[in-house]
Parts: C-alpha cells; structure tokens; sequence
C-alpha cells in the first residue's frame, strides 16, 4: 500500500463526513499518515456533503485532491460529480437505492450497494454509512476491520456505547 | 509529553495549542472559517481557569487585549481576513505600547467581505500591516495543524519575549481539516503575583507587586516628536533583531532543480504535490516555503542552485502579493512568475505543474 485518496460524497444527513473520519481515524490508529478534507459553505446546510480523504504510508503531502482511488457517492449528483474522478482501476461504490442509473465508465471497479434494503434489513435507516462503509473497507483494504471496530469504541462512547452491535453488524453486512 | 496523536480539526488544535502554551484570556468574535477557534475556547477556557469574552465585534475584541495584555494577562485572539482587517488598528496601538499578544488569521478569499474559501491574499495585510505608523509584526505560516499547534504553543512565550503580537497565519483550509496532532503538554501558568514579577512593565496592581510602589505605564501617546522618533528607533532596534532571530524557512529538492517553487501554507502542499509530478516527467523541481513570513527568509533564496535553476515561481492564493518578497530576495538573480488562485479557488497540483512547464517552455 502506498498512498489511497478518496472521496465521500452525498446529501447533508447521510452520514458521509463520518465515514470518512472513521477511515482518517482508524488510518491515524494503524500508525498511518492521513488527512480529512471537509467541504465547508453555504452548501451544506441541506445541500450536498462531501470530504476528501487521503491515507498514506508517507507523509501526506497534499489534502486536496482531483482524482480517487476511491469514491464513494451516496446519491445522484454525487455520482454525476465524483464519477469522472476515480483514477481508471479504481473503486466506485454507489448507494443504488437512490441512484437510478448505472456507472458510465468500464474501467472502474463500480460496486453496487442496496443501501435502502440492507438498513431495513437491520431494522434502523441510520446505519446506512456504516453499511457502506463497511463494503468500502471489506473491499479495499485501506483499514484493518478490527481497526474500525477500536475506533467504534472511541466514536461510540458513553450513553452512544449501546449503538456499537448494530454498527458493527451493519458493517460486517450480516 | 503524550506519545498519542488525537486526529483534531485544525480550528479546534489551534484553541487546544494556544491554552496548553498558557493563554488563558480569549477575546473573539465569530466569523467563517474559524469559529471553531471561540466555540472551543467558548467550552474548554473555563475549565482551566481563563476567560472566554465573546466581544461586540472585532474592534472589541481586540481592544480587550489590549487592555488585558497591558494588565499582564496571556491573551489569545484569532479571526479571519475582514476581522483581521478591523483589528488593525489595535495592533498598531499594541505594537506602540509593546503588548504581547498571540494572534491568529484563519485567512479567507477577499476584497471587502469577500468569500469563505481559503485565501491567502492577506499577505499584505499580516505582514506590512494595516494600521497607522512604524510598526512590524512577527508573522509564521504553518502549512499542517502539527506545525500551526507548534508555533501557537511558542507563540504565547514569543510575545512575551518580544512584548509585541505575535501572528499565526492559516488559510481556511488548515482550520477546516482534519489531522492526526500531536498534542504538547500544559505549561505551567502564572500567579498574579508571578507576573507581575515576570512581567515587569505590566499594569498587575500594587497588590500583586510586594510593594512596588513605582508607577506602571502602557501607553501609545507620545506628543514630543523627539520622543516619540526615540521611541521607534527602540522598537526597531528590537526589530532589526527579530530579523535575525525570527527567520524561519524549509526548502527541498533545490540542488540540481531547473525551476523553484516558493510557497508558504496549504499552497506549499501542493507544490509539494507539483514536484513530484514533474519528478515524474524528468524535470526537476525545488521548492522553498516560508514559514516566517515577516521577517521573510531571504537567506533561503541563497541555497539555489544557481547553475541549474532558471526561474522561480511564487505559487499563492492571490495575485501576487508575496512575489514583491520573492523579487527583494532574489534581487535580479533569477526571473520570477506566478502560479496562482485567488477569491477562495485553490489550483490543483497538476494545474501548478503546468505552469512550471509552460515557464520553462517559455525560456527556451
């Protein structure tokens, strides 16, 4: 492993800033060098959300990106946006709940996540990042699963404590 | 000093840094991009025994230094670029009076209200000043939250030792991202009656004196012009030494380079960026970054590798302002061009890249 940019992009609500402090953490945790760039403007506020994160073996020499090696878009102009920006052989994993078209590029790897369905499944919509995110670390590798899990402990503290099965669970995809 | 990193938005590590260096007076005001910066020092000051004033506006503010600096407080401040701009004239007033005081621009895009995104276009502003009269202002520009955590935490010792404000300057994009930081520990903080020892000249009150019955006085008047020319050239006599011992610089890759970025901030991590795409592509890049902006690392420019290096580029988020610098350090030596962005755009490393290589084309 070298260096991993990535983007998190879609609505404000969705849980995208979080997914990627958990990456930048969790990065932090395995003694790795990172960086997480938030959005910041008028546009969140109900708008769209996104941030940019940057995990490296070396020290991060730049936060801002304009290419992925991995974007993850959990709506419709996020794909529009952040599609055209994963590196050719890189990952895109889109929520297919809501967005109703497929990939426009064959030399990405596009992974489709029901995300709707899967945090029904489990009984709670709230955990549909954590659902994500576990299919973006269980396929990439970026972090350690079990690095995830000591950051759930750190993110999840106190009266939040209970919340940390059902993360966990949703993560794991079961 | 704990050997953990805590990952720490930049805005919320600098209120951290400053209270762990002993500023436990914070005078502020909200504005985009570093209200993080009074919200912290809103919640976490008390804890420590300082105190959080969130003031009527800039102008308050920083008048409240001043005023407490004067007293002999270790007073903290921090806005952003048209914030910056109405405190001005306190930090002439301050500069006068030789007050201490760590401040900290959290630079947006400008003129006049501007935008919110990162800018650098105070260049001017921080490093020659606002406000009326020979004043100077020391001025450090971090380009990571570690670095910015460093300089706040000597920050609060450096304008004491210099009894002047001591500037930290960020763009929004380093108070708005998140890094993993070290953090260093608490200093230990005065008594009252320690600081008005330490603090000599400082308006503490007879009580805390032990007895000192001389009188204390911080002002900024002086109707005499003999006076007040005598008084200046003292405080550039203290100037002309902050020149020699205030410098502070980095540079990489300058030997063998044809072409030199210079770069302070979020703008030096892209070149950064930038070098190591056309490293790439076989050409070799340097890069010099100020980290004092005043006084400017003119020593710097003399590490280039003359016999290699055709032209310099002063990469920034403005039109230019630090280029005048970059053409006083070289002084002809060297063609110098400009990369930049400005209004809260940030260029991407390959668009920098690209101006090195269109520069270099063009001296063929």
């Amino acid at each position: 492993m070298s260096t991993y940019k990535m983007f998190f992009a879609g609505s404000g609500g969705q849980g995208v800033l979080l997914m990627g402090q958990i990456i930048t953490y969790a990065a932090m945790l395995e003694g790795k060098e990172a960086t997480f760039l938030p959005s910041y403007g008028p546009e969140m506020r109900g708008g769209t959300a996104n941030c940019t994160v940057v995990v490296s073996d070396k020290p991060v020499s730049c936060p801002l990106i304009y290419e992925a090696d991995i974007a993850v878009v959990m709506n419709l102009p996020s794909m529009d946006k952040f599609e055209p920006m994963v590196k050719p052989g890189g990952f895109l994993f889109y929520n297919e709940s809501i967005i109703d078209r497929k990939p426009n590029r064959d030399d990405i790897k596009a992974v489709a996540v029901d995300l709707a369905d899967r945090s029904a499944k489990l009984g709670n919509d709230k955990v549909a990042n954590m659902v994500m995110l576990g299919e973006v670390v269980r396929g990439t590798g970026v972090v350690q699963v079990e690095t995830v899990f000591k950051v759930f402990e750190k993110v999840f503290s106190g009266r939040k404590a209970a919340l940390i099965p059902l993360n966990k669970q949703a993560f794991m995809g079961e | 000093m704990t050997t953990d990193k805590v990952l720490m938005k930049g805005n919320e590590a600098f209120a951290e840094a400053a209270i762990r260096g002993g500023a436990r007076l914070y005078f502020g005001y909200p504005i985009t991009p570093q209200s993080e910066v009074p919200e912290y020092m809103s919640r976490e000051l008390p804890k420590h025994g300082g105190c959080f004033v969130q003031a009527e506006s800039e102008l308050g503010a920083i008048n409240m230094a001043y005023g407490a600096g004067a007293a002999g407080g270790t007073v903290f401040i921090s806005s952003s670029s048209p914030g910056i701009a109405l405190m001005q004239e306190g930090m002439s007033f301050l500069c006068s009076a030789e007050v201490p005081l760590l401040a900290m621009n959290v630079s947006r895009g400008g003129p006049g209200i501007g935008g919110i995104q990162p800018g650098q276009a105070d260049y001017f502003q921080v490093t020659r000043g606002g406000g009326n009269g020979d004043y100077r202002i020391p001025v450090f520009a971090p380009s990571s939250i570690q670095e910015a955590v460093d300089l706040l935490y000597e920050g609060t010792e450096l304008a004491q030792y210099w009894r002047n404000p001591i500037m930290v300057l960020a763009d929004g994009m380093i108070g708005q991202m998140m890094e993993p930081v070290l953090l260093p520990d608490f200093k230990p903080v005065p008594t009252p009656h320690e600081i008005a020892g330490l603090r000599d000249w400082a308006c503490t009150g007879y009580d805390d004196r032990g007895g000192d019955q001389n009188r204390r006085v911080v002002k900024s008047l002086r109707m005499q012009p003999e006076k007040l020319e005598e008084h200046v050239e003292k405080l550039f006599r203290k100037y002309a030494q902050a020149e020699k011992e205030l410098v502070r610089y980095e540079t990489e890759n300058l030997k063998g380079a044809e072409v030199v970025f210079v770069a302070f901030g979020t703008t030096a991590r892209i070149c950064r960026e930038a070098c190591e795409i056309l490293a790439e592509e076989g050409i070799k890049a340097g890069l010099i970054r100020p980290i004092s902006l005043w006084p400017f690392p003119n020593k710097a420019f003399d590490e280039i590798d003359f016999g290699t290096t055709k032209a310099v580029i002063s990469a920034e988020l403005s039109m230019g302002q630090m280029m005048t610098d970059v053409q006083i350090a070289l002084n002809g030596r060297l063609p110098v061009y400009l990369a930049h962005r400005t209004g809260g755009m940030v260029p991407t490393s390959p668009e920098v890249a690209a101006r090195a290589k269109a520069v270099l084309e063009g001296l063929k």
